[in-house]
């Protein structure tokens, strides 16, 4: 390895953490819904921005699962815990009830092993925290009239190159949830950061749902 | 350094007195608090970075993580690397004199555990000032003395960086370990562990020791990477003689390595493996083992090391988690298998480069 490619003494003079930046919409949900003190686990937790609000925010202890190299370094930047795993054999590591709420943000649609990964959470976590895009947004209707999959800022993908595999609504999650016994105790469909009164299910872009196991 | 106050191990032995080689590099500041401990695994010493005057080829074995510059970086942090005891590179072992007999210790010297090492370096520790280190850090054998450390010393390490281990060895690992002392006890050189004053060294069973110690730090596919089936023969020669690349391969790393261990040493050490299991004591229950740490813990392990395999890492990272300990867990991708952690794989590197930049942010305050 070459001295140049670690960067390291330019970060040793600066602050250990980068400042909380601004929370992405759903993010900031979920973190309303995070009791103080609370024992997390997020899974697929990217650079670690929700963790370190949670941290900061709600001296929650957490925990972040991560696949991506340059993530997981993101995260020992930033002073978090992180274990480098894909989702399925990092939950299955830790016992059951193990923390207080288990956090999917945004990547439910991508699951491949959508149920399992529900039933995981539900086993390992007090409550779970999900957030998906809504497929049932009306441009993505208006898209599917105009006979053309929809791509939009929630879901920035053409049908050939998507992660998205598992897309759905709101209505289409609260059917699942109840046909895995899962208990639904929260839940927000949002729009720019604002819950939407008016026709959520075609209007709101995100949805954010929290849940406990029967 | 030398301790006259006796080491009680773990076998209910003692050591009367006992030498510790060890090494330093960069300076201790005021507060005394930005030492790291380097622990070494099998076959390696104390002097960890850097070369010897007049000695270039003499280059430390884990120099492309330790020093200036290196993710360890030595202008901010003071190192120590020791050479634990049972050694044979200038630490109290099976070759030094027995002052109560005034003869080699050879096969008297005590069996040696990892928990001895630790309470060992604890004493160099004391000796040099430090009460607390910043980090405890190692690789294979070397990352179970870093996490000994946590659970012996919990109060004096602030961070422990253990890579590429396992909380116990498996069956198959003392299996391999058991075969090569085997090698070395029925080589007739041996002479049941008394080979010095007899001006011989039992150079063949060491040769296969290590023989077999390559085999189980590489992976299949950089064996088949780096040798394949190539012959270094124009064709097949029917014989015996070194044709394939990988005999060549392993027979001198053979010849090197046996020109240089000490052949008890090598069953010492082994046996330290064998013995290392802190969940013994528990029932076989890790997360009670670990229960009395308090650092903060950096592991990697990577996912062609099929000798400490990354699962085996996950377990210690899983009981850390259940007690609520600060983690970082990096799986890194590497073909190299076990003997990855001493390469230069920039992803391993840059992770233990920013966990050393936050151990640095934290001291600085």
């Amino acid at each position: 390895m070459s001295a140049g490619s670690r960067g390291a003494p330019a970060a040793a003079g600066t602050a250990p953490r980068a400042p909380t930046p601004v929370l992405r919409d759903d993010l900031r949900q979920i973190a309303e819904w995070v009791v103080d003190g609370a024992r997390v686990l997020d899974l697929g937790c990217g650079d670690g921005t929700l963790m370190a609000n949670l941290r900061d925010s709600r001296g929650a202890r957490v925990y972040g699962v991560e696949i991506a190299d340059g993530s997981v370094l993101e995260c020992v930047r930033r002073g978090l815990s992180v274990i480098q795993a894909d989702l399925e054999s990092g939950l299955r590591m830790f016992p059951d009830r193990m923390f207080d709420t288990v956090v999917l943000s945004q990547t439910l649609q991508a699951m491949h092993q959508t149920e399992a990964v529900l039933r995981e959470m539900a086993r390992v976590g007090r409550q779970g925290i999900v957030s998906f895009p809504n497929f049932g947004h009306w441009r993505h209707l208006l898209s599917l009239l105009g006979g053309r999959m929809p791509v939009s800022p929630q879901m920035p993908y053409q049908w050939y190159d998507t992660p998205n595999v598992h897309l759905c609504t709101p209505k289409d999650f609260e059917v699942l949830a109840a046909r895995l016994g899962l208990v639904i105790t929260g839940r927000a469909l949002l729009s720019a950061g604002r819950p939407v009164k008016l026709w959520p299910n075609l209007r709101a872009k995100l949805a954010v749902y929290r849940f406990e196991p029967a | 350094m030398r301790f006259e106050q006796p080491l009680e191990l773990a076998s209910g032995a003692r050591l009367a007195g006992y030498e510790l080689r060890y090494e330093t590099y960069g300076t201790l500041n005021a507060a005394r608090d930005d030492a790291v401990l380097i622990c070494h695994a099998l076959n390696a010493s104390h002097h960890v970075a850097g070369r010897y005057t007049g000695q270039p080829e003499q280059v430390g074995w884990w120099d492309n993580m330790v020093g200036p510059g290196r993710p360890v970086d030595t202008r901010r942090f003071f190192v120590i690397g020791v050479n634990n005891l049972g050694s044979c590179f200038g630490s109290t072992g099976p070759m030094s004199i027995d002052p109560a007999t005034g003869r080699h210790y050879g096969a008297s010297f005590p069996v040696v555990t990892v928990e001895d090492w630790v309470n060992a370096q604890a004493g160099l520790a004391d000796r040099l000032g430090i009460e607390r280190f910043a980090a405890v850090m190692g690789g294979s054998l070397g990352a179970m003395q870093a996490l000994s450390w946590t659970i012996q010393y919990p109060r004096r390490i602030a961070h422990c960086v253990a890579i590429a281990t396992t909380p116990r060895l498996s069956a198959q690992n003392i299996a391999f370990n058991e075969v090569a002392r085997t090698a070395i006890r029925s080589d007739p050189d041996f002479h049941g562990g008394d080979y010095y004053s007899r001006g011989v060294v039992p150079k063949s069973g060491l040769r296969v020791a290590r023989m077999i110690g390559h085999i189980t730090y590489l992976s299949d596919d950089d064996m088949a990477e780096k040798f394949g089936r190539s012959l270094r023969t124009p064709d097949y020669a029917f014989g015996f003689g070194a044709e394939f690349e990988v005999e060549s391969y392993l027979r001198h790393q053979g010849d090197k390595f046996s020109e240089y261990f000490d052949a008890n040493t090598y069953l010492l050490i082994t046996r330290a493996l064998d013995y290392f299991d802190p969940a013994r004591a528990y029932g076989g229950d890790l997360v009670q083992a670990l229960a009395p740490a308090q650092a903060h813990f950096l592991l990697v392990s990577f996912t062609t090391d099929w000798r400490f395999s990354p699962a085996r890492a996950r377990e210690i990272v899983e009981a850390l988690v259940v007690n609520g300990r600060q983690v970082v867990y990096a799986e890194i991708d590497a073909p190299h298998g076990h003997d990855a952690f001493l390469l230069n794989e920039p992803r391993y590197h840059r992770a233990v480069a920013a966990y050393f930049d936050n151990i640095a942010a934290e001291l600085a305050g």
